[in-house]
């Protein structure tokens, strides 16, 4: 259990980071925490030649709030957001992803950046960051763009970001008037991984029918997907729990399920639209104070 | 790679190949094993010790990683004179173990949970010990043996 030898780099700031990544291309691995990356290593899974550590870029360790919106840095560790005050207050759905992933020993270490850009198709960021519509910031030797979390998912493990991108930020809109967001999982026992894990937020209008809703759902097919079926059934509605409990029946609508000794693909579809239904309405609760 | 590191308040400086693991340097460079290796694949555990304060499962890190940092491992938790941390004297009081292979990494999960919260509830306990797995003695004991350590921190505390 002892990964081949590479040489390792410890850049002190993003530009340099930057520049390594660019120099080393394909033969360089960015680490964050390393919850990922090592393990693979180790099983030599994965053997960089140089590994660029991004664990000292203290710049990208942050988490704050202008104009309403909250911006997180990508080497965010998961207990930082677990324990923000901050986004206890304004977007419960994040601290209440970030506890229920792996071990107190993992959300020390990894990263918000670092489970995005892995994109495992079990991993609990995507799903939370599909359901806040958030935005991904991603940097490069000539400069920045935002990706809409929408667009980022690509396919198994693969993200939209480029060669030589770094994943730099993540920022969320604002919670609006009347709304209620939530995650809940279904650990697998043994890996602590998502069998199913599912975040929604979901807002209210003066007449008290669904006026908006996003359903991020992880660990049922190859990557994280908007339970877009879903969605458009409640759309404009008024959110009875018959029409709730409808709309989630369709939560794996379209998907490719997976299959494994744990779950099998028609358990998994189940689970969907099961943990659909029930966010759906701890976040409708939370909207109706 | 040269690296710093401040292990029980003793800095050493060692020169070292980069996939060198920290539990591989803390045990066979520092030559402290109390520090255990069980699975070696980031579940179980055992390895787990304080990087500045925070609780990291050493199988999972790089030494180059733990660079500039300062380490606490089960050696380090004693006093002086030999005199139990509370929370090993709760592990002894409470038949915290059985064979002991887990409770160095144990011990360093709960001392990161007193120092974030002293006064945690029976299910706090067992949210902060997920990470440890214990395949004799039974949690029962484990859970007792915290309590019984957060309970020694107050009284200390108080006493101070
Ligand atoms: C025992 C255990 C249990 C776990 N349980 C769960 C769980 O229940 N749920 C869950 O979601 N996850 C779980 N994980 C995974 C954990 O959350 C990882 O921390 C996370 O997947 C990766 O984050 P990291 O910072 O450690 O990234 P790393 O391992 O350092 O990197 C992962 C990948 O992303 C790339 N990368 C990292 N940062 C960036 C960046 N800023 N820009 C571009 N690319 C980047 C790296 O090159 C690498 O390919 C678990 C891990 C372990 C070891
Ligand atoms: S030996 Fe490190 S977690 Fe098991
Ligand atoms: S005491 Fe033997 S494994 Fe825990």
């Amino acid at each position: 259990m002892i990964p081949e030898p590479f040489e390792y780099h410890s850049p002190q700031s993003l530009e340099e980071a930057l520049r390594l990544v660019t120099e080393f291309g394909e033969e360089g691995k960015m680490m964050a925490g390393g919850h990922s990356l090592l393990p693979m290593m180790k099983l030599r899974l994965a053997s960089p030649r140089h590994v660029i550590d991004l664990g000292r870029l203290s710049e990208l360790r942050y988490i704050r709030e202008s104009d309403g919106w909250i911006e997180i840095g990508a080497l965010t560790t998961h207990f930082q957001i677990e324990s923000s005050s901050l986004l206890r207050e304004k977007c419960p759905l994040l601290p209440e992803t970030a506890r229920e992933i792996g071990d107190a020993q993992v959300r020390n270490l990894g990263t918000l950046g670092g489970s995005l850009a892995h994109a495992d198709p079990a991993a609990d960021w995507p799903a939370a960051i599909l359901a806040l519509d958030a935005e991904i910031r991603a940097n490069s030797a000539g400069g920045e763009r935002w990706i809409a979390a929408q667009d980022f998912f690509v396919g198994l493990m693969t993200t939209a970001l480029a060669p030589g991108e770094i994943l730099t930020a993540v920022r969320l809109p604002p919670l609006p008037r009347r709304a209620g967001d939530t995650y809940l999982k279904l650990r697998q026992p043994a890996s602590g991984f998502a069998v199913v894990g599912v975040g929604v937020r979901l807002a209210l209008n003066e007449a008290a029918h669904i006026e908006r809703v996003a359903i991020g759902v992880t660990g049922i097919g190859p990557k994280a997907y908007r339970a877009a079926a879903v969605e458009r059934e409640l759309l404009g509605k008024p959110p009875t729990a018959r029409r709730l409990a409808e709309a989630a029946a369709r939560a794996a609508d379209g998907v490719q399920t997976n299959s494994d000794l744990f779950a099998s693909a028609e358990y998994r579809k189940h689970l969907a639209s099961v943990y659909v239904r029930r966010a759906l309405e701890l976040a409708l609760e939370r909207a109706n104070p | 790679m040269k690296i710093r590191v401040k292990i029980n308040g003793v800095t050493r400086e060692d020169d070292v190949e980069p996939r060198l693991l920290l539990v591989h340097y803390l045990r066979e460079l520092a030559g402290l094993t109390g520090t255990h290796i069980g699975c070696e694949t980031s579940i179980c555990g055992a390895c787990t010790v304080l990087m500045n304060g925070a609780a990291v499962k050493s199988c999972t890190v790089l030494a180059v990683q733990a660079d500039g940092s300062e380490i606490t491992t089960i050696e380090g938790l004693s006093g002086r004179n030999g005199q139990l941390h509370p929370l090993q004297q709760g592990f002894w009081e409470e038949h915290g173990l059985q064979c002991g292979y887990c409770t160095p990494g144990m011990i360093l999960a709960a001392h990161q949970l007193l120092s974030r919260n002293p006064h945690p509830s029976r299910a706090e306990i067992r949210k902060a010990l997920e990470g440890n797995l214990c395949r004799c003695t039974g949690y029962q004991h484990i859970v007792k043996a915290v309590e019984w350590a957060a309970e020694k921190v107050r009284a200390q505390a108080e006493h101070a």
